[in-house]
């Protein structure tokens, strides 16, 4: 992989250019978050410059900034050499800074050249819209991008694939010099991240600057030239992506070899079993999964991103429906058809979308600590007994250091990492056997990140059987006790956790095509 | 326990902005601002049976917006606050006039018809997933011609009842203290507004009825029977709808079966003047009430300063638009 990568790199190093951007002292703060400590970054023109660091590391951070999305608090952005203040995206734009997000944002109920052309339609007389010019508008960029896309294709109705290359086009048309694409290759199939290689490529040798997000160390040695390292909202360092070893880049970004990150595996050969799904399933999604967890046990469900993990999750709480699958807790089969049958059964989960899903921002903390146990504070016909209430989350605040002036405050205030802690709260007051944590550090600063892991690991030393979904290998790595990995909707295959299993075995799994599969029933 | 660190709390302005107390605080002063403005206009302001004259008009509005308060905290919204008061009426007409039942027989089908009618709406809303504007347009709709056959398109009278009448318009505070002749329908208006108070600060009902308006997929999340509550809520609102049913025939001693379109449109401003976001998740009846108080107010007064009834809708209008504005205001510079 790293063979033709070698040729592209060097093209860089040897052409001295003014670097297209230059972000240097950059600082940002949020609401209780050091967010960007004095970074800097550069990129040239031509070149694939591939920004790693962990979740939270301050990546997205630092390009929406350069994107005029969040501001900056300090320091200084020279383009082309000239200092300049980006006070939106759309003098980002005119800068010819274009960003095309994880989450895509296009419209879905409109084709694809009304999606490139939106609020720059070419007008004919009294303001109707020239629709035979933005199509040929559109086309001609198509064309320029040897893409064969229909122009009046309904967006809605292309693959994730095709819908990148629609923004890929949209950035385009903009005259974009700096492209920062976030995990473009998140949801893509192999063949998919190879045609959008071939796009980058063609980008490259048109001078464009493309800055490049991404986790996968595979591609990094494939596409990018250069590598900037960020850690905590800090600048690590940036290197050649072609002459540096991936163990070296990844001990860049933990800030350490990963090797000392191991879990202590409990023997758990007597533990009972707490959780026990059978032939879960539901459409493409999710495909007859299997797997028990015991009492005490931490489970990690690793993979890419659409790989299904969230689904199952959701259908083992009955917060979306399934079409097959049994679901035993304690030995006992539980017909879950809703999340009050999950929660009556002992079952909690907290979604990884904690904001959307996991708590009433505009409510105070103590009510979305009692908000799954209201019972508990229930007294005579439906009068609350606020003391207790009161006593109750004053305790969860105090054994979980959760920062907050008091109960009665706004959980919109509190930081992404104490909202989480929040939500914990709200779940071990409930008393669950077994808890799903679906992501449960993104968006959380470092520091709140090994308090969220402790505590983890002490909920499983208490009995509870705990299942981890996290996209961060590392993460999975140092908490799992058995690793359980997806692709595709299908479980690929159950691996022991600690400092045995590799990153890339997880990686294989999570990549084993339908085609290549091994069948697993796997035991704990 | 003894460990939670001591955090400064925040300043009181803010704390005020943060709670939403300060909408209310604007309101209150907007309505003082109209009573001293329309006392110094006119000399028959102030007098007591002005006064109660407001607050008598004030009785019916008030009590429905409550009503529309509790749904709408819920992030939804009930536009058939209206026609179901209307509906009350009648049932309570058909029980009293035609079936010559004993008056309690008559309060309470009017208040359970009332109960039922917004257990249907609940009932299209949370488990067949209808939006609540459709739904409860539906509701107004079918009531308002339900109204009109069970009485035949005729107002049923309540002369067979004797007492009816002083249901709304007797007065119990002014049998005790002659000088306070305070109508019952006013009385009735603050312990509803008493009643829907305690339900939402300190009922296990009212929690989930902000938490809903909130963040509903979350509550759901939660384990918590998210349909089964947002029924209940719409019940609660529709048994107040049947006590303004009461209130409103018995002020007329009859159930007028053409009424109630447009009464629900009042309440939802009174709402909406009074702090409480359509988006769901805040608001308050005592703000309600002071929004349907300057509702009341604002009408009364404009009167006897003789500007005319068009006039009026249009004033009426443009206090709607100016206190969601500043509403919004407070919004952007809180979130």
């Amino acid at each position: 992989m790293s063979a033709h990568s070698s040729a592209l790199g060097a093209s860089v190093s040897d052409t001295p250019r003014v670097p297209v951007v230059t972000m240097s002292g950059i600082e940002k703060h949020f609401p209780g978050v050091h967010a960007l400590k004095q970074v800097h970054f550069e990129l040239l023109p031509g070149e694939v410059h591939a920004l790693m660091g962990e979740n939270g590391a301050g990546k997205s951070t630092l390009m929406k900034i350069l994107a005029g999305i969040y501001h900056k608090d300090d320091g200084t952005i020279l383009i082309d050499g000239e200092p300049k203040e980006i006070v939106s995206p759309r003098a980002a734009q005119d800068l010819g800074i274009s960003i095309i997000h994880q989450e895509l944002s296009l419209m879905n109920d409109l084709i694809t050249a009304q999606n490139i052309f939106i609020g720059r339609e070419p007008r004919l007389r009294f303001g109707r819209i020239d629709e035979a010019q933005l199509t040929r508008q559109a086309a001609e960029i198509f064309a320029s991008m040897n893409l064969s896309l229909d122009p009046r294709a309904l967006v809605g109705n292309l693959t994730i694939a095709k819908q990148q290359m629609v923004e890929i086009a949209k950035a385009l048309s903009f005259n974009a010099r700096v492209l920062i694409m976030d995990e473009p290759t998140a949801a893509l199939n192999k063949a998919e991240i190879e045609e959008l290689f071939v796009i980058i490529r063609r980008l490259k040798a048109d001078g464009v600057g493309i800055v490049y997000i991404s986790h996968k160390m595979d591609e990094l040695k494939e596409i990018a030239d250069r590598v900037t390292v960020m850690r905590d909202g800090q600048y690590v360092g940036t290197v050649s992506a072609a002459d540096t070893p991936t163990s070296r880049i990844i001990a860049m970004m933990v800030g350490r070899a990963l090797t000392d990150t191991t879990v202590e595996i409990p023997d758990l050969s007597g533990a009972e079993i707490a959780l026990d799904v059978r032939g879960l399933s539901r459409g493409r999604e999710i495909r007859n999964v299997s797997f028990k967890v015991r009492k005490g046990e931490i489970l990690g469900f690793a993979g890419l991103m659409g790989a299904g993990r969230t689904e199952v999750a959701r259908a083992i709480f009955g917060a979306d429906p399934r079409d097959a699958g049994e679901i035993r807790v304690n030995g006992k089969l539980c017909d879950i058809r809703t999340p009050t049958d999950a929660v009556r059964a002992g079952i909690g989960y907290l979604s990884e979308d904690r904001k959307r899903f996991g708590l009433c921002l505009g409510m105070d903390v103590r009510a979305n600590i009692a908000m799954a146990s209201m019972k508990r504070f229930t007294r005579g016909v439906g009068a609350i007994d606020e003391g207790d209430m009161r006593k109750v989350a004053e305790r969860y605040i105090a054994q979980l250091s959760i920062r907050t002036p008091s109960d009665r405050q706004e959980v919109r205030f509190l930081s992404g990492g104490n909202q989480q802690k929040v939500v914990i709260a709200k779940w071990l007051l409930r008393d669950c056997d077994v808890l799903i944590f679906d992501e449960p550090t993104r968006g959380i600063d470092v520091g709140a990140k090994s308090e969220i892991y402790k505590l983890l690991a002490s909920l499983a030393a208490q009995g509870r059987a705990i299942i981890v979904i996290s996209s961060e290998l590392p993460e999975i790595l140092r908490l799992s006790h058995r690793i359980a990995v997806m692709c595709e909707g299908r479980l690929t295959g159950i691996l022991p956790g600690g400092p045995g299993t590799s990153q890339e075995e997880i990686m294989h799994l999570a990549t084993l095509r339908e085609s290549a599969m091994i069948p697993t029933e796997a035991a704990p | 326990m003894s460990t939670v660190e001591a955090a400064p709390r925040p300043r009181l302005a803010a704390r005020l902005f943060a709670s939403g107390a300060h909408q209310r605080l604007l309101a209150f002063a907007s309505l003082i601002i109209l009573l001293v403005g329309f006392s110094l206009a006119s000399p028959n302001f102030m007098q007591m049976s002005n006064i109660i004259a407001i607050l008598q008009a004030t009785s019916v509005n008030g009590v429905l917006a409550v009503a529309a308060t509790l749904v709408i905290i819920t992030g939804g919204i009930d536009l058939s606050v209206g026609t179901l008061m209307t509906f009350c009426a009648v049932i309570a007409g058909v029980v009293l006039t035609y079936w010559g039942m004993p008056m309690p027989l008559g309060i309470l089908a009017a208040v359970a018809a009332g109960a039922l009618c917004g257990l249907t709406s609940g009932t299209f809303i949370a488990k067949m997933k209808i939006p609540p504007f459709i739904a409860t347009l539906g509701m107004m709709l079918m009531l308002k011609g339900l109204s009109l056959v069970i009485s035949g398109t005729r107002p049923i009278y309540f002369n067979d009842t004797p007492g009816f009448t002083e249901i709304a318009s007797g007065s119990v505070i002014g049998a005790v203290i002659p000088a306070l002749p305070v109508p019952n329908g006013v009385l009735i208006l603050f312990l509803v507004a008493i009643g829907a108070s305690y339900i939402l600060g300190r009922t296990v009902l009212g929690r989930y009825t902000f938490a809903l308006g909130s963040n509903e997929e979350a509550v759901r999340l939660s384990g918590v029977n998210v349909d089964a509550w947002k029924m209940a809520v719409y019940a609660l609102a529709g048994g107040i709808c049947g006590i303004a049913g009461l209130l409103i025939a018995s002020r007329l001693n009859s159930a007028q079966p053409a009424l109630g379109l447009g009464y629900e449109l009042e309440a939802i401003a009174a709402v909406v003047i009074g702090g409480t976001s359509l988006a769901g998740g805040r608001g308050t009846i005592l703000g309600t009430l002071i929004g349907a108080l300057i509702m009341s107010v604002l009408t009364n007064g404009l009167r006897i300063l003789s500007v005319t009834q068009e006039w009026q809708t249009v004033v009426t209008g443009a206090i709607i638009i100016l206190a969601v504005y500043i509403d919004m205001m407070r919004r952007r510079r809180t979130v």
